[in-house]
Formats: structure tokens, C-alpha cells, sequence
């Protein structure tokens, strides 16, 4: 034996260790690859030898390749070789090796069960701490399953160590078996009251995870953490408390106001910014929540605003950026106090950190208002130019086109300087944007009837210079905007001046450049272009000029018979034969204008998948039906239309068909992705208010030099708004009797958002807006159901908790009994490991069992400290002893009571807010005050006047002593969070989480510590 | 909860990853790259945070070595901060003044103080003290439980030079924390 391990030694001599590889790679720069290789081969060499001291330093080596990006899969099995070695020096290295290896795909994990878990009971702290750290990297679902139950005991070990590394590790296994939370939460909730304070620490952590994704379950929890977070003096702690009361506020109301006080008094006490950010953050959750208004409350904003602006105006970057974070929060429900720190908020803008002016543009967002719309774009634009990143430029041009159209158009009062805008910006180069442009215009030509003529004449002016949006690459998001145009020009094509010009410009031979479909919509739209200029010249009588655009139409169509789309042949066929109708000298302007009758509205954005499917109507047989079947189910025989958009003429009929809907769903928006529009067969309501007749349009009363070659200047836009603004203060001192002025306000009362709070909002819009309402279809609502997520991982975590246990509520244990009717889902376990296992259970259980009685006695000497005149307590002790033992043996299932945590809440909330130092009604449960609770009052009654009522029922006893030492915890609640504290502040001299306030202070102290750091290395 | 934690030089050169989430290993390489790419491409004297997909990236500079962790987006960025610190002054703590060459040539130890500070993405101990504590008794059981070491170790060190700085302070330490635990116990 001697002898093998001194050759075990001397054939370690001659291999590389860790340094070697290390120092070996470094210095073979130029052949890393073929060194590297050479030391995979040496590896694999050493793998297979028997030495495990060998096999240790080849998985050693080997991690470290793995961190420079080799495959080391291959030796997924060696690994757990080592991990599975009895001497803890491996141990360790395997551990390692498989937290970093390792994951769900790896096959060979399941071997590794049985080795963790006797590694999990193993007596040395460290065995079982490096298991436990491993495991939270690599836990899949099924080791989450069969380790649940020996996790969850260590979360009751006798060393702090051990307790809060399971109690973290568990949240992992709550991830992966959802099924284990629901037994393994009585005993999770003991935790926050763990003498140890790393350990209340882990299990406050683990909720506040737990609570974040489903808030309601934990509700009852907020008195535990409430005292808590009035106790504690531990800021890594108080953060996780506060954030997760920042979860749970918008689902209690009541709680918020019971936080405001002790949480502004933190920010006016604490010197550490993460607290104070964390406490502003969960005030502003709060003040959300109660946006009902309370008048007391300004004063928390105006003090939130106050210390945002403090961590804005500050040198430190960080601070900034997290000021103008959490001020964007506070915009939403109280833009006005936002509002008076605009100048500082602009100042942001120009900052040279990218970061920091995205932050800030997320708030110009609701600085806007009308009076100033135009005057933050101008700057925007302005900085859109100076801008060198492209990812900049484009975040600036979505916020231009979120901050113009927000609310439906709210703060626009001139529509001409919007399109202006939006033509300015088709001028970047190299966006990705171009589809957002391209959906703006579309959007504000539709809605805003007024607009119409002035946008076409835009249009018509983009589609002439095309050339100039293409440019060079084919990519060029740009182009999307003449996917607008086109469609613009098209549809509203009675507006142009000069169709035939515009004719000409989109059948010019570089279209067929463009992608496929802005080709389609090109060809489409020069047929509508072709109805609007054989309508005017057949009005004119001009046979022959009617006749010659119909050559040109049919001269250029053929270059875009080659395009994928199939809009191009057929329309050519169309034209074919309205030629062969004009030369029998037959007017055909009529009819092919009705092609293109009738108006398109805006469709709600998810009106489409509401369209319930009529009963007698198979979508995938439909397209090879006769055409004449759909028509008689129309209720307007449209001619010829369907040939050109058969998807927009669907019937509707409201049945729905169950079955069919959902196969269909996916045929339909396949249909409907290339088509934006969507016409009704039958007139809806909101198609009646938005009556044209209502609106009249109102003449631009300022001409503009339009016919300028470039493109057009939104300044220009802005001078004559503010001319025409003055213009209108001057009418309106005068006199209100011009019709003008009474059409303005009509347009104005129409619209949506009533914003007739600010004096500002007084100036009217030069275009009376008809901003239309989105259709959909009967019946039909807007909801946001189908929006979830069903494959969440934590939505299988929301459990509630406050339920009962029942008996599918266990986790599974492995276990030579039968009698407990408990599967053993380990399929490997053999007879052998099954006698190991029962001997390391009963370890475990003697561990266990130690642990309770060590806790026992201390807490009964705390009992005897804090409450000498109750033998009640004494009694309530020593019956608490048995319970959870037996619990134990039934897979600690353990009950908690609804009715009282209900009450127990409803009650703390109810009470008026306290001064964070005392709460009396805590303690005091008046107990003449809740006649339907009588199980809970007896219980107070008896923690009062010690009279106890012997052995109800065992699980009873169990939920009581629970009960109890709560109660006792809040009676000595803050003498001993204070004395947590203390041992914190002993262990550690430095007070906790001062670095960072110290570091936003004398940021250059700092800066200078880690250059001369920095000065050492080389 | 934090994703992940990545140490990388200046140069881009990888010097330690915990991966808090399972993932792919092609995923995490591209992570990787996308980290150092857009964390070393960012001015002096900006803030330490970016968006990035869902999740923030919170970064500190020290000296020649970034520390990159990704939070979720609800986590405290400035919490962020102080753990990465913390970390640092843990490994400063182990090492003595430490440098990208320990955590390089003892990147096992780095692993080791890491998941004494953290595990599953959550703080266990926020004590400086205790974390060091357990490190320095796990070394101690390391380097006192294999019979062979003490040989080994002398036929290691007999084979090397005693050239390399970060290993003698390193066997510096753990003897004179041998030595202390030896007197407290």
C-alpha cells in the first residue's frame, strides 16, 4: 500500500500540476492549441490512473480548460470519481468541477445522487457545505426531487454554516420541484426567526425571490417582516425586506401606509445609498398604490423627488443613472413633481455617458406637454444629428416617435410639422427604424383626416426622391418608408396634385431593387394611382391621354412580374384587359375605381385574432372555392375587388367555433401578417362617431413653399406654430364667434384624453384631430389574458400557502418502509444503498434530534429570561419536543392555520400606523374584539393567563407552539434584533455596507486605491 | 438573484465565470463574448450599469481586471456593486493584496472564497470575518488530511523553483493560520 502511494507520488512528480498548465499555456502564446491538445492527451493519461491524488489534479486541469472554452464533457465521469472521493482536498476539486461542468444535459448526473446525499450527512460541516455549494450549481429536477427531503433537514442542522447554505439552496429546488415549497414553507418561515443572523438573512432572501414572483401567497408574511425591518440593523438584510415590500404593497393598500413612515424615516437616517435607493424605490411602489390620492402624502414624493435629485445632481455616475431610474417610476403616477426638475433632466441629455441620456429619455417622455413638444423634439433632433452610435441615434428616434404619439397624439397641436418630423428623420442613414417611420405615417395619415392632403403631398415628394432613400445597400431599413408612401399615395390618391407624376416616379426601373414587399404594395398602389389619373382624364374627356397611361402601365408592370409576390401578374392582366374596354371605346374609369371604394379604418392590435370564425367556413379549403360563394355572403358587391384584396372582404358571422378557432388561428395571421389593414364588412359604432361629415376640414391657413426639392424643414413648422399660436390668443381676447374657432374646439372636444387640467392645454390643434377609435370586432374585448407566459418557471411556485397541508403535500423520501406508502424514485437504489441510507437517516435524525433539544433549551432560557411568570411557556416547551419529531417522521407535514394568519393580517393592517419603536397591538390581540375567530382567541388567551388546555389534537399543538414563539418573538422582538445586531457589529467592525456611501462620497480616494492596485500588477 | 458572475483582464482573457443558471455551454461562450465585447468598449468615467436583454449588467473596473455580474431587473444595482466589492476585498483579504496573477495561477481558491460568499445567486454571508474563517479551515483540512501531502509537497517543491511569488505567500499563509487556529483552539 506504502509503496503504491510513494509511486503514486513519484508518478505525480513528473506530471504537471495546475501552475505547470497554467504557466505552460502562458507561455506557448503563439501554439495555444496544439499545447493545450498535448495537455488533453496528458490528461486523459492521468485519468485513467488509480491514483486519485492524479485523477484530482487532471480534473483540476481540466476545469481550468473548461473556463478557457474547451469541451470537457468527456469527463463528466472521472469527475464524479473524485467528487465521490473520501478525502475532502479532492472532494473539493470535484465538487468544483462539476458545479462548472455540469448541467442539465449531463447524463452521468443522476450517478451522483446517492454520493450527495451522503455527502449531505456527512459530520464534517465542510463535506457537506461543498455538496451543498455544488449542488446549487448543478441541481436538475430530478436531484431536486429525491434530495428535497434531506435539504429541507439540513435546514434544521446545528450549525449556522450548514442551515443557511441549505436554506438558499432551497429556493434552487423550489426552481426545479415545484412540488417541495408547499412542505418545506413551515419550516422556511421558521427561518426568518433563526438565531443565527446569516441564516434569517438567507431566508429572507429566499422569500423575498419567492415573493416577488407570486406577491399574493405571502401576504401573510408582512408582520414578521415588518418587525423585522424595524429591527434590524443589518442593511443587506434591510434591502431584501424592503424590496420584497416594494412586491407586496400593490396588493394591500393598507400596507403601504403602515410602510411610509418607518421607510422615510430610513431615507432621512441611513447613510448607505443602496438602502436609501431601495427605501425611495419601495415608497414610490407604495405611493402607487395608493394613487387614490391621500394629501399627506406629497410629502413623501416631494421628498423621494427631493433625494432623486440629490443622487442626479451627484459627480458619481452610478447615482445618476439610478436617480433618473427611479424618477422614470414616479413619472408615471405623479408626472408633475417629475415636471419642475425638467431643466435638470434636459441637462442629462448632453451628458457623455450613453447610459445616462437613454435614462433621461425615458423621462422626457412625460415632461412633454403641449406648449413644449416641439421645442424637446427640436433638441432631439438636434442631438439625433450629433449622435455618433448608430444604437443611440435609433433609441433616440423611436423616443422622438414614442414622445410625439403617446395618448393617441395627445400633445401634437400641428400635424404638418409631425409629418416634417417624420420625414426629417427618414433621412438617417443606416437605421433600423425605418418600419416605425413607415408605421407613423401610415398611422397619422389614416387617423388624422385634416392631415391628409399635406401628407400625400409629402409622400409623393419621398417616392419622387427615392433615390435618395435606397442609396447604396439593399439593406437599408430606410426604404420601409416608401412602403408608406406608396400606400399613401395610393389610397389617398384624390388629394395629389399630380398623380401622373407620382405614377411615373413609382414604375421607375430601381423599384424592382426594393424588397419584395414594398414592390407589392407599390404595384398596388400604382393601380389606385391609375384609377384616380383615368378618373380625372376620362372627367376631362381625354380618350387619349387615358389610353396612353394605360400603355405606360402596361410598358412597366412586366418588371415586376419576376417578384415573388403574385400581386404584379395579376394586376397586369387587369390592365390587359381594361385595355382591350378602352380600345372599344368603353369608360372604364368607374369601374375601376370601385375597386378601391370604401374607407380603411385602424384595427385594434389584437381585433384580428378576437375575429370569431363563422360556422361553415373552412379556411383551407376556402381558397380554392369559386369566388362567386364569398361575394353573396358580402353585403356590398364590390365588383372585381376581391381579386385584389380577398383576405380584407372575409364575412363575419359571430358564432364561434371552438375547434376550428384554434386551427385556424395560425393560417390567419400567417394570412394577415402581410396585410395591415383589415376592412368591415358592416359599419361598427365607432365608424359612426367618426363621422366625416362631423369634421370639417379646415383649411391649412399658412402656405408653405412645398415644392422645394429637398426635403422639408419641421423649423419652418415650428415658427408658423408659434405664429398661429399667438394668432389664436388674439382671436380667442377677441371674440369666439368665428366658426373656425367653434370647428376647433369641436375637433378638440372629440378627442380622447380630456387634458383640460393645465392652462397650457388651452392652445388648440391647427388640424381638428379625428382620432379614430380602433376597431374590433362585436363583442369582443381588449384583454390582456393571452399575453401571459405559460411557460414561466415560476408560475408552477405559486402555491398558496396559507392552505392547509393536505397529504399529497410530502416530499418524497426514500425509505425501506413500506408502511408509508411512499414511493422510492430513485431507480438505482439497491439494497446495499438502502441500508446506508437508513443508517445516515438515523444519524440524521439523532443530529436532528440533538438540534431540537439544543434549541429547545435555548429557547426556554430565553423563555425563562423574557417571561419568568408564565409556567404555561415551560409546559408549551417541553409538548413543542415531540410534535415536530413526529412531524419528521411524517415528512414534516406541517399545518398552518388560514383563518388566524388572515385575521392576523387583517388585523395588523387595520390598526392605525405606529412609530416603528412599539407595537402594541402586536402583542395585545384584544381579544373581546373578534368573536368569529374562537380558536385563535383561546389561544391568546391562554399565552396570556397560562391556562392550557391539554392535547387537542397533535397537529393543533404543532400550529399553537408555532404560534406562540411567534408571539413571543414579537414580545422580545426588538431587545433581540438588537442583540443580532450587536453580534453582527462584533464580529465585523466595519459597520455593514458603507463602502458604497463612502465610495459615492470621495469617489477619487477610491479611484486612487485601486490604480495604485494596479500600479502592482503588470 | 444574480445569472452570473464573470471575472476577465483587459484584454478580454476569461479569469473566472459562476454561472448561477443553467444554460447551454454555447450559450454562456456567447454571453461571454457579448460581456467583455460591450463592457470593455465602454468609456471611462461612465456608469457601471447597462440594460442588456433582460437583464442588468452591473461592471467595476479594478485595476487591470473587470468584474461583470448580470442581475434581474428588479435586483439593486448599488447592492450589485457592493458585492463585487466585497468579493474583491475577500480575495484581497486571502491573497494579501491581491493581483490578476493569483486568481489566475489559484483559480480553484477564487472558486472556493466565491461560493463561501455566495451561492445560487444570493448572498449566505454578508461577514467578511466568517467567510474567511471557513476558507482558512477548509485550507486547513485540505492541507492537514492527506498522509502524503507533507511528501508530496516536498517533492513538488524540490522539482520547482521557488520562483513563483503567489505560491510562496500562499503556503505563508495558510501556515501562519495554521498556527493561529492551533492557539484559539
Amino acid at each position: 500500500m506504502a509503496l503504491k502511494m510513494v509511486k503514486g507520488s513519484i508518478d505525480r512528480m513528473f506530471d504537471k500540476n495546475l501552475q505547470d498548465l497554467v504557466r505552460g499555456i502562458r507561455n506557448h502564446k503563439e501554439d495555444e492549441a496544439k499545447f493545450i491538445s498535448a495537455c488533453i492527451d496528458e490528461i486523459k493519461h492521468e485519468l485513467k490512473q488509480d491514483n486519485i491524488a492524479v485523477k484530482a489534479n487532471a480534473v483540476c486541469k481540466l476545469t481550468y480548460l473548461q473556463m478557457l472554452g474547451y469541451d470537457v464533457s468527456w469527463a463528466a465521469f472521472n469527475i464524479i470519481e473524485v467528487m465521490s472521493s473520501s478525502k475532502f482536498t479532492f472532494k473539493r476539486i470535484g465538487y468544483l468541477a462539476a458545479s462548472q461542468c455540469f448541467h442539465e444535459g449531463t447524463d452521468v448526473i443522476m450517478l451522483t445522487t446517492n454520493q450527495i446525499r451522503k455527502d449531505l450527512s456527512s459530520p464534517n460541516q465542510y463535506d457537506t457545505g461543498v455538496a451543498l455549494t455544488g449542488l446549487s450549481c448543478f441541481v436538475t429536477p430530478d436531484l431536486a426531487r429525491d434530495l428535497a427531503n434531506d435539504i429541507m433537514t439540513l435546514m434544521s442542522h446545528t450549525k449556522p454554516y450548514i442551515r443557511k447554505k441549505a436554506v438558499l439552496i432551497m429556493y434552487k429546488v423550489f426552481l426545479k420541484y415545484p412540488e417541495s415549497l408547499r412542505p418545506a414553507f413551515p419550516r422556511l418561515k421558521e427561518k426568518l426567526e433563526d438565531p443565527d443572523p446569516g441564516v434569517q438573512s438567507a431566508a429572507v432572501n429566499v422569500i423575498c425571490e419567492l415573493a416577488r414572483r407570486n406577491p399574493k401567497n405571502y401576504l401573510s408574511l408582512a408582520p414578521l417582516f415588518f418587525k423585522l425591518m424595524t429591527s434590524s440593523t443589518n442593511n443587506w438584510v434591510l434591502i431584501k425586506i424592503i424590496k420584497l415590500f416594494g412586491a407586496l404593497t400593490p396588493l394591500e393598500p393598507r400596507l403601504g401606509k403602515k410602510l411610509i413612515e418607518p421607510l422615510t424615516n430610513l431615507i432621512h437616517s441611513t447613510s448607505a445609498m443602496s438602502l436609501l435607493y431601495e427605501c425611495v424605490n419601495t415608497v414610490i411602489a407604495v405611493l402607487i398604490s395608493l394613487s387614490s390620492g391621500m394629501p399627506n402624502h406629497s410629502a413623501s414624493i416631494q421628498l423621494c423627488v427631493q433625494k432623486l435629485r440629490i443622487l442626479i445632481e451627484d459627480s458619481d455616475q452610478n447615482l445618476k443613472y439610478l436617480g433618473l431610474l427611479a424618477m422614470s417610476k414616479i413619472l408615471k403616477t405623479h408626472p408633475k413633481s417629475v415636471q419642475s426638475h425638467k431643466d435638470l433632466i434636459l441637462q442629462c441629455l448632453d451628458d457623455k455617458d450613453e447610459s445616462i441620456r437613454l435614462r433621461a429619455l425615458d423621462l422626457l417622455y412625460g415632461m412633454v406637454s403641449k406648449k413644449n413638444l416641439m421645442e424637446i423634439v427640436k433638441k432631439l433632433m438636434i442631438h439625433v444629428d450629433k449622435a455618433e452610435g448608430t444604437t443611440y441615434r435609433d433609441e433616440l428616434l423611436t423616443k422622438i416617435i414614442d414622445i410625439c404619439s403617446q395618448s393617441n397624439y395627445q400633445y401634437i397641436t400641428n400635424f404638418e410639422w409631425y409629418i416634417s418630423i417624420l420625414v426629417e428623420l427618414t433621412r438617417l442613414e443606416g437605421t433600423r427604424h425605418g418600419h416605425l417611420i413607415a408605421s407613423q405615417m401610415l398611422d397619422v395619415a389614416i387617423r388624422v383626416k385634416a392631415i391628409r392632403s399635406f401628407a400625400v403631398s409629402q409622400m409623393a415628394m419621398l417616392l419622387d426622391n427615392a433615390h435618395l432613400l435606397t442609396g447604396n445597400t439593399q439593406r437599408n431599413g430606410i426604404c420601409e418608408v416608401l412602403y408608406a408612401a406608396a400606400w399613401i399615395c395610393g389610397e389617398f390618391s384624390e388629394h395629389l396634385e399630380e398623380p401622373m407624376q407620382t405614377l411615373e416616379a413609382m414604375l421607375r426601373p430601381k423599384v424592382t431593387t426594393l424588397p419584395g414587399h414594398i414592390q407589392a404594395v407599390y404595384v398596388q398602389n400604382a393601380v389606385k394611382l391609375f384609377a384616380t389619373v383615368l378618373a380625372r382624364q376620362e372627367g376631362a374627356g381625354d380618350r387619349q391621354a387615358a389610353q396612353e397611361t394605360t400603355e405606360l402601365l402596361i410598358e412597366k408592370l412586366p418588371q415586376f412580374v419576376q417578384s415573388s409576390d403574385l400581386e404584379a401578374s395579376c394586376i397586369l392582366q387587369l390592365i390587359k384587359y381594361i385595355q382591350k374596354l378602352q380600345a372599344k371605346e368603353v369608360s372604364v374609369s368607374e369601374e375601376v375605381s370601385a375597386l378601391f371604394a370604401g374607407e380603411l379604418n385602424p384595427v385594434a392590435p389584437k381585433a384580428q385574432k378576437k375575429v370569431p370564425i363563422p360556422d361553415g367556413l373552412d379556411l383551407d379549403s376556402w381558397i380554392n372555392k369559386p369566388l362567386r360563394e364569398i361575394e353573396s355572403e358580402d353585403e356590398k358587391p364590390r365588383a372585381v375587388f376581391q381579386v385584389e384584396e380577398p383576405q380584407h372582404s372575409r364575412p363575419r358571422v359571430p358564432e364561434i367555433d371552438e375547434k376550428e378557432l384554434a386551427k385556424r388561428r395560425e393560417v390567419r395571421k400567417q394570412e394577415q401578417a402581410s396585410n395591415p389593414f383589415y376592412i368591415k364588412s358592416s359599419p361598427s359604432p365607432q365608424k359612426e362617431t367618426a363621422n366625416v361629415d362631423h369634421i370639417p376640414v379646415v383649411q391649412i391657413d399658412l402656405t408653405v413653399p412645398l415644392k422645394v426639392p429637398g426635403m422639408p424643414m419641421s423649423e419652418q413648422y415650428v415658427k408658423l406654430e408659434e405664429d398661429r399660436r399667438q394668432k389664436q390668443k388674439q382671436d380667442k381676447k377677441k371674440d369666439k364667434k368665428k366658426k373656425k374657432e367653434k370647428e376647433k374646439k369641436r375637433g378638440k372636444g372629440r378627442r380622447l384624453d380630456s387634458a383640460h387640467t393645465e392652462s397650457e392645454e388651452d392652445i388648440a390643434p391647427a388640424q381638428s384631430v379625428d382620432i379614430m377609435t380602433e376597431e374590433m370586432p362585436e363583442n369582443a374585448l381588449p384583454s390582456d389574458e393571452d399575453d401571459k407566459d405559460p411557460n414561466d418557471p415560476y408560475r408552477a411556485l405559486d402555491i398558496d400557502l396559507d392552505k392547509p397541508m393536505v397529504d399529497s403535500d410530502k416530499l418524497p423520501v426514500q425509505t425501506h418502509r413500506p408502511t408509508e406508502g411512499l414511493k422510492s424514485p430513485d431507480p438505482v437504489a439497491g439494497v446495499e444503498e438502502q441500508d446506508e441510507k437508513k443508517s445516515s437517516k438515523k444519524i440524521k435524525k439523532d443530529k436532528e434530534r440533538k438540534d431540537k433539544e439544543r434549541k429547545k433549551s435555548k429557547e426556554e432560557k430565553k423563555k425563562k429570561k423574557h417571561r419568568k411568570s408564565t409556567p404555561g411557556e415551560e409546559e408549551e416547551g417541553q409538548v413543542e419536543k415531540p410534535a415536530p419529531a413526529a412531524a419528521e417522521s411524517k415528512i414534516t407535514a406541517l399545518p398552518t392555520a388560514p383563518p388566524t394568519e388572515d385575521f392576523d393580517l387583517d388585523f395588523w393592517l387595520s390598526s392605525a400606523p405606529v412609530p416603528s419603536q412599539s407595537q402594541p397591538e402586536l402583542v395585545d390581540p384584544a381579544p373581546s374584539s373578534e368573536p368569529e375567530e374562537p380558536k385563535d382567541e383561546e389561544e391568546r388567551e391562554e399565552s396570556k393567563s397560562s391556562k392550557h388546555k391539554k392535547q387537542q389534537h397533535r397537529k393543533e399543538k404543532e400550529e399553537k407552539s408555532k404560534k406562540k414563539k411567534k408571539k413571543k418573538h414579537q414580545d422580545e422582538g426588538k431587545a433581540k434584533s438588537v442583540q443580532n445586531g450587536t453580534l453582527e457589529e462584533e464580529e465585523e467592525p466595519l459597520p455593514p455596507m458603507t463602502n458604497y456611501s463612502l465610495l459615492a462620497e470621495n469617489s477619487d480616494i477610491k479611484m486612487v486605491s485601486t490604480g495604485q492596485q494596479g500600479a502592482r500588477m503588470v | 438573484m444574480m445569472h452570473f458572475m464573470l471575472l476577465f483582464s483587459r484584454q478580454g482573457k476569461l479569469r473566472l465565470q459562476k454561472w448561477f443558471i443553467a444554460i447551454e455551454e454555447r450559450e454562456k461562450m456567447k454571453i461571454i463574448r457579448e460581456m467583455t465585447q460591450s463592457v470593455l468598449a465602454r468609456q471611462p468615467k461612465t456608469c457601471n450599469f447597462m440594460d442588456w436583454k433582460d437583464l442588468k449588467i452591473v461592471y467595476k473596473r479594478y485595476a487591470s481586471l473587470y468584474i461583470c455580474c448580470g442581475m434581474e431587473d428588479q435586483d439593486n444595482e448599488l447592492l450589485t456593486i457592493e458585492i463585487m466589492h466585497r468579493y474583491i476585498e475577500l480575495l484581497d483579504k486571502y491573497f494579501g493584496n491581491v493581483c490578476e496573477l493569483d486568481i489566475i495561477f489559484n483559480f480553484e481558491k477564487a472558486y472556493f472564497i466565491l461560493d463561501e460568499f455566495l451561492i445560487g445567486g444570493e448572498v449566505q454571508e454578508t461577514s467578511k470575518l466568517s467567510v474567511s474563517k471557513c476558507i482558512e479551515e477548509s485550507d486547513l483540512m485540505q492541507e492537514v488530511s492527506p498522509g502524503m501531502k507533507d511528501t508530496l509537497l516536498k517533492v513538488i517543491s524540490f522539482r520547482q523553483q521557488p520562483t513563483s511569488r503567489v505560491q510562496c505567500r500562499c503556503s505563508c499563509f495558510t501556515e501562519g493560520k495554521k498556527a493561529q487556529v492551533q492557539k484559539d483552539g
